[in-house]
């Protein structure tokens, strides 16, 4: 019963799911809309379950001091004067709340974001070793593309030229290849899900 | 003006059919019976030709005499000539006109209608996807069956799931723990199921091995999953006392915040596998790269083919396209999965024979079999 029932509940949505997109009518749209619905309270409990989890978790990091425990407490502290901001001032556009998330995590949230310009030049600079033929090939269609798409190249209409070529003929070819091998993934996987067959995601036997 | 405009009601009024401009209203196909489609004649109409007004009012009314209100701007260089307008109620009849008018001319279409909308059962526009769905589960249903009957299925090597044992074996000579990472996907996405599977196969290969396993989490469904799915490996590897809950945890939904919390983890505890399996988006290269600068082996896999990219030039092995979803059929050896694997072989073999005779016929200038893929 631990099993069959999840199993049953994932064919019984999974089949309602997939007649949905066939089926445009009322009934059909509505219960897409209420089981879409049902997903957000899910998530929403879910979340409560995983704030309590990690507070938990840090917590007893903290108790018991160990390495790196002064992160663990910064976080829980962290999660708690938000929540105290955020309930005892609201969230408005003036609110203390938004002050801390306007000066605090989206310059933090940015430059970890920044720091993705420094990733993709060393990942570059350590790909683009021309070792073979095809090392070669890969460094010379990405110094045609960055000349190209860089705005001094896009200027020069060879290198515009031939990055254009590049990104739509080898370089889509290449990538629809892909989209078809994991949409007959998708297919599989969803397949498997509904008809059971797939049950490692259910945890215990 | 005016008399131009005399002129040509006048001889609208004698030869309607030579003047008349025509407003259609039509049910919309495979909708909730909520949308009507209304279409019209190249603008300006013959009368308002020498004016010719950059935009019209499109009226609605419940009666063809009735209180018309507004719908929308019709824009005379609109080149698709339709409008959808929606929201409207199941089997109320309803009337069109287009109107044009300024401090000189008054200029109104045909009324059109009355026509209701209907609500649809079954969306005709999309019966190639049916199709193409049913053969799909035909040619997977039929390879479940052969691997439930025991039939041997062959299934060619995949290098980064053939790497998975050394990759633990790794960790587990160094003494350090092995990162695994499912992306931000959300449990309903394929590759998030996919991602728990191999987990599944990891969890049960590292508890014999007792090697940690660290996973830091962006959504707290998966994080309920991946500890499930974790333990149950544990279980079956008959190590389920080496299962620490504590080392699969959420950290946060924040995108940057989690590529910085998984970053600083791997700088902290320096581990020496890291495995990237589920849905990527920017942070990919974020974690991929730290990785690389730790020395960790890195193995990944995603349903994104321009974050593949970035997995490619910092990984050491990263599955491709369907491997990711093959993995768990590969790493179990479970017949029935294996067979689905087969199935989506064979499935390859006739998009590739599609792809080619579509080739042929696209070079013939023919469009009915391009035509037969589209999709509303």
């Amino acid at each position: 019963m631990r099993r069959s029932f999840p199993i049953l509940v994932c064919f019984g949505f999974g089949t309602i799911m997939l007649a949905q997109f066939f089926i445009p009518s009322k009934l059909s749209t509505g219960a897409y809309n209420e089981i879409t619905n049902w997903v957000q309270i899910i998530y929403a409990f879910a979340l409560i379950v995983g704030v309590v989890g990690l507070i938990r978790y840090h917590l007893s990091r903290v108790s018991r001091r160990q390495g790196g425990w002064f992160f663990n407490l910064v976080t829980v502290s962290s999660l708690f004067m938000m929540a105290f901001l955020g309930f005892v001032w609201g969230r408005g556009d003036h609110s203390p709340f938004m002050w801390v998330f306007n000066n605090m995590m989206a310059p933090m949230q940015a430059t970890v974001f920044s720091l993705l310009a420094f990733f993709v030049a060393s990942a570059a600079y350590r790909g683009f070793v021309a070792r073979n033929i095809e090392a070669f090939l890969l460094l010379f269609s990405a110094v045609m593309i960055m000349f190209g798409i860089a705005s001094i190249g896009n200027s020069i209409p060879p290198f515009s030229d031939i990055a254009n070529w590049i990104l739509m003929n080898p370089s889509m070819t290449a990538r629809r290849g892909i989209f078809i091998g994991v949409g007959l993934g998708t297919i599989a996987v969803s397949l498997r899900v509904i008809l059971g067959v797939e049950r490692t995601y259910l945890g215990k036997e | 003006m005016k008399c131009f405009f005399l002129i040509t009601s006048f001889l609208t009024f004698l030869f309607p059919q030579a003047f008349a401009f025509e407003l259609n209203v039509s049910d919309q196909p495979n909708d909730d019976g909520t949308r009507l489609a209304i279409r019209w004649d190249p603008l300006p109409p013959d009368e308002l030709r020498p004016i010719d007004p950059e935009s019209y009012l499109l009226l609605r009314s419940e009666e063809s005499d009735g209180e018309y209100i507004q719908v929308d701007i019709v824009s005379s260089l609109d080149p698709s000539r339709e409008k959808i307008d929606e929201k409207l109620t199941e089997g109320q009849p309803y009337f069109y006109k287009l109107v044009y008018s300024d401090s000189a001319i008054s200029w109104e279409s045909n009324v059109a209608g009355p026509v209701a909308p209907e609500e649809n059962w079954y969306n005709t526009a999309r019966t190639n996807v049916l199709i193409g769905i049913i053969i799909t589960a035909a040619f997977v249903g039929w390879f479940i069956i052969l691997g439930k009957k025991g039939k041997s299925l062959y299934l060619r090597p995949i290098a980064g799931l053939n790497a998975m044992d050394e990759a633990i074996g790794r960790a587990t000579e160094m003494g350090k723990p092995i990162l695994y990472s499912s992306g931000r996907g959300k449990m309903e996405r394929p590759a998030s199921i996919a991602s728990m599977n191999i987990l599944g196969s990891v969890a049960e290969k590292v508890a014999s091995y007792g090697t940690p396993l660290i996973f830091p989490n962006n959504d707290p469904v998966v994080t309920a999953v991946a500890q499930e799915v974790a333990r149950e490996g544990y279980t079956k590897a008959g190590h389920v006392d080496r299962y620490d809950p504590d080392n699969i945890y959420f950290v946060t939904d924040s995108q940057f915040g989690y590529a910085a919390a998984v970053d600083g983890i791997m700088i902290r505890e320096r581990p020496a596998t890291n495995l990237f399996f589920g849905t990527f988006e920017a942070e990919s290269l974020i974690l991929a790269e730290t990785g690389n600068s730790i020395g960790a082996i890195q193995i990944a896999g995603t349903d994104s083919s321009i974050q593949m990219a970035f997995f490619i030039v910092a990984c050491d092995f990263v599955l491709i396209g369907e491997e990711l979803f093959a993995a768990s059929g590969y790493l179990s050896g479970d017949p029935q999965v294996v067979g689905t694997l087969k199935g989506s072989d064979y499935l390859k073999v006739i998009i590739i024979i599609l792809i080619l005779f579509g080739a042929v016929v696209g070079l013939l200038n023919q469009e009915w079999f391009v035509n037969l893929f589209l999709t509303a």
